[in-house]
């Protein structure tokens, strides 16, 4: 790509968006989408681990068959809290608002994203919303399931219900305010001559992405008001007694969660694409039909939300729909995972830290997406339901893909993020112990669930036990590898070697402006003259050799 | 004009790219809006079609004369708002005030109707949870009321309600910027918040031209 000829080391004592204001106020009051995304950066990291040590909990409840450790009203809580915390204040923000905040401008050539000050407000409402969660599950918990379903949820817990509920929809607006920006961007601040075909994958996914935030998460957002207003009021939306129908709320539940999965997804992919035509130098092979497949997914993943619903009310011939039109979504899914495997073929291929996360979700995300075809299949899913199989199988997913995915883009752009470089030793083994653990912990729950473990209780047949408790010792491997990175990557920042402003030797124009980025992104306005992932045409000093860092 | 250099944020090369996100920007965000309605609507599908008597007669609790007065004065409020829209494009800083001015009364007056139906349905005990005792017997027959009666209450109020909520929110900004065009802020050159405020007046104007036969005319004869 031509671009101006600005690297690290003739910027290197130039002024960042990091050093240039250093008061509090300077952070909590930015306009810059850099030092957002570290707010969020700081935020769903705290989440994170708070939704980790409520995991922690109930696998140490699993270990044993007897509900021992925890009373079985607890339990509830212990998952429904790890359930929240996990979905709604990490995975949903997590890949867009923090790598997407920061990377989209500098991706596109932009200054900042479209509107910076909403960009503000939304990590502000996506607190407040993250306090009410918090806030109502340390005052008395919440023990409903992350799903909410009434009439549990709206008339027999005794748990909060409606601080939580007001937490989602208030945290819900963040998400909505986020895609809103995304779209303007990706449609009106492109560089000049940065064609739509020419856009990177991450920024198509996150364009994709958008589109089901913005779609999407009003429709929670109203279901959680019916929801407040029927647990607090006792309106009777989904009230038998009153003629409303829970079946209902589950419908408009689902309209929304199911295509928040793809939330939670649909960015990691675009992560994914990124650093496997980096660490293959090779360009993304079919890259329009792994942009046309987010779109496809985006689109989809609005028609399936029934197949959750196979054992409701919900009639056998809806359900069929349902289910075919599941089947219809792994195509896309599957287009992707060819194309980067065909991506790999002929590839010069180099093993570092993001190559092993985004081979962990390759791996992880097959098993997860062809365990989802088998809940799809509608005699199955009887046999199925609530089981562990479901739990392994989303968890397959959105951890072995949605997590994978993030964590393998956080120690892409690190370098970038922060200026420094991070060991290279502890995040391989990070990666290794996080893939390992992962499937120490969950594939034991494909079997359990096939035996038919239900979900949520806290006892169990001690026949289990030995699955259950392999289980359990691969959450511990796997925490091991989540905490291992709070370690590296904090002591990088303090004694990391300096990042030159393409460590990877990758293509995109964020690659092109000093690690970390000036406060403005580039000093002058790009002009792109080819397309993403040119690594034939990559002049020589860019390649990573000439910059000196070592290849494993 | 004097203000308009400092009408351009940083960030965008020129006022035409500035104009054309902050549009885009604001269609989908109204997109978003109504997907937000529409959950409602969706809910009140599903229960009109399940207990169509029921929502008969909650309909017929209703004024159609407040409702049907409330949807002109709300039309009204739309034409204003396009006035204010068309001074600003011209620069008329008092016909901007005046016409935003007009549009903030109209819209003062729908809500203040509302606080009346609001009231009378209060004394009716027809609010689910906080006066219902109208929503099991008709007092003036003391027969039970229908299945679905509650349900169509609770509709009303949610849907009214979040709608009476938007125009809440939009007052105040209506005054914000009558206030920055009388200060000059708007000219042929950048009028684009007159526009999107316009946008979202408008909007919420066509929920209303929604609600009002759903939740009004079903009773009507």
């Amino acid at each position: 790509m031509s671009t101006p000829n600005h690297t690290a080391s003739t910027h290197s004592e130039e002024e960042n968006y990091l050093t240039n204001e250093t008061t509090i106020q300077s952070w909590l009051l930015t306009k810059d989408h850099k030092r957002i995304a570290l707010l969020y950066l700081i935020s769903v990291t705290l989440f994170f681990t708070l939704g980790g040590l409520f995991a922690s909990i109930v696998r140490l409840e699993l270990l044993t068959p007897a509900g021992d450790l925890l009373s079985s009203e607890f339990y509830n809580q212990a998952f429904t809290s790890h359930g929240v915390m996990m979905v709604f204040f990490f995975l949903i923000p997590a890949v867009p608002a923090v790598l997407g905040n920061f990377l989209i401008p500098l991706m596109v050539g932009a200054k900042d994203l479209a509107f910076p000050k909403i960009n503000l407000l939304s990590w502000y409402i996506f607190m407040v919303g993250a306090t009410f969660a918090i806030f109502a599950v340390l005052t008395g918990g919440l023990d409903t399931g992350w799903t909410l379903y009434p009439p549990y949820s709206s008339t027999y817990s005794q748990s909060r219900v409606a601080l939580a509920v007001a937490g989602v929809f208030i945290a819900g607006f963040a998400s909505i305010l986020t895609g809103v920006n995304f779209i303007a961007t990706i449609h009106r601040m492109r560089a000049p001559g940065l064609t739509w075909f020419r856009l990177p994958l991450f920024v198509w996914a996150h364009y994709a992405t958008s589109l089901v935030m913005v779609l999407g998460t009003p429709v929670i957002a109203i279901t959680m008001v019916l929801l407040f207003l029927e647990r607090v009021f006792g309106f009777g939306f989904f009230d038998p007694a009153k003629g409303g129908d829970p079946v209902l709320f589950q419908h408009l539940f689902w309209f929304y969660s199911h295509p928040a999965v793809y939330i939670m997804i649909l960015p990691a992919m675009g992560v994914i694409s990124e650093i496997i035509s980096t660490f293959s130098r090779q360009k993304l092979f079919g890259y329009s039909f792994v942009a046309m497949s987010s779109l496809a997914i985006a689109i989809l993943g609005f028609l399936v939300w029934g197949h959750h619903m196979f054992t409701t009310s919900q009639s056998a011939y809806t359900g069929i729909l349902f289910s075919a039109l599941t089947f219809l979504v792994a195509i896309p899914s599957a287009i992707k995972a060819f194309n980067w495997t065909a991506t790999l073929y002929k590839g010069s291929v180099s093993w570092e830290t993001p190559m092993l996360f985004a081979f962990g979700f390759m791996g992880l995300f097959l098993i997860g997406g062809l365990t989802g075809l088998f809940l799809a299949t509608m005699g199955m899913d009887i046999h199925l339901q609530d089981t562990y199989f479901v739990v392994s199988h989303f968890h397959y997913i959105m951890v072995g893909g949605g997590v994978m995915g993030y964590m393998g883009g956080i120690h892409f752009w690190w370098p970038k993020i922060t200026g420094r470089m991070y060991s290279n030793f502890w995040s391989k083994l990070s990666a290794l112990l996080i893939f390992a653990g992962f499937n120490f912990t969950f594939f034991p729950q494909f079997i359990l669930g096939y035996m038919g473990m239900p979900r949520r209780y806290h006892s169990y047949p001690e026949e289990w036990q030995v699955l259950n408790v392999m289980s359990t010792l691969g959450a511990s491997i796997l925490a091991i590898g989540y905490a291992l990175p709070a370690f590296y990557l904090t002591y990088s920042l303090i004694r990391g070697k300096k990042a030159p402003a393409n460590p990877w030797g990758a293509t995109g124009l964020e690659w092109k402006t000093a690690s970390p980025p000036p406060p403005h992104n580039f000093h002058e306005t790009p002009i792109v003259t080819t397309e993403a992932y040119d690594y034939q045409s990559l002049p020589l000093s860019e390649t990573p050799e000439k910059e000196g860092v070592h290849h494993g | 004009m004097a203000n308009l250099a400092a009408s351009l944020q940083h960030h965008f090369a020129d006022f035409k790219q500035q104009k054309e996100s902050v549009v885009l920007g604001m269609w989908s965000f109204l997109v978003q809006e109504v997907m937000f309605f529409g959950g409602l609507f969706v809910t009140y599908v599903v229960y009109r079609s399940q207990y169509p008597d029921a929502f008969h007669e909650g309909a017929m609790q209703l004024s159609s004369v407040l409702g049907g007065f409330n949807t002109i004065v709300l039309i009204c409020s739309s034409l204003t708002m396009a006035m204010a829209v068309h001074a600003a494009s011209k620069g008329n800083r008092g016909a901007i005030a005046f016409w935003l001015v007009l549009t903030i009364v109209f819209g003062s007056i729908f809500l203040g109707v509302k606080v009346v139906e609001y009231k009378e349905k209060f004394d009716h005990g027809f609010i689910p949870g906080i006066a219902d005792h109208g929503l099991r017997v008709n007092h003036e027959t003391h027969q039970p009321r229908p299945t679905g009666f509650a349900l169509y209450f609770g509709l009303y109020f949610a849907m009214t309600g979040l709608h009476a909520i938007h125009m809440l929110i939009g007052i105040p900004i209506l005054a914000i910027i009558a206030i920055n065009g009388l200060r000059g802020k708007y000219g042929p050159e950048y009028y684009t918040p007159v526009e999107m405020t316009g946008l979202y007046w408008h909007f919420v104007d066509i929920v209303w031209i929604f609600l009002f036969p759903l939740l009004y005319l079903i009773g009507a004869h």
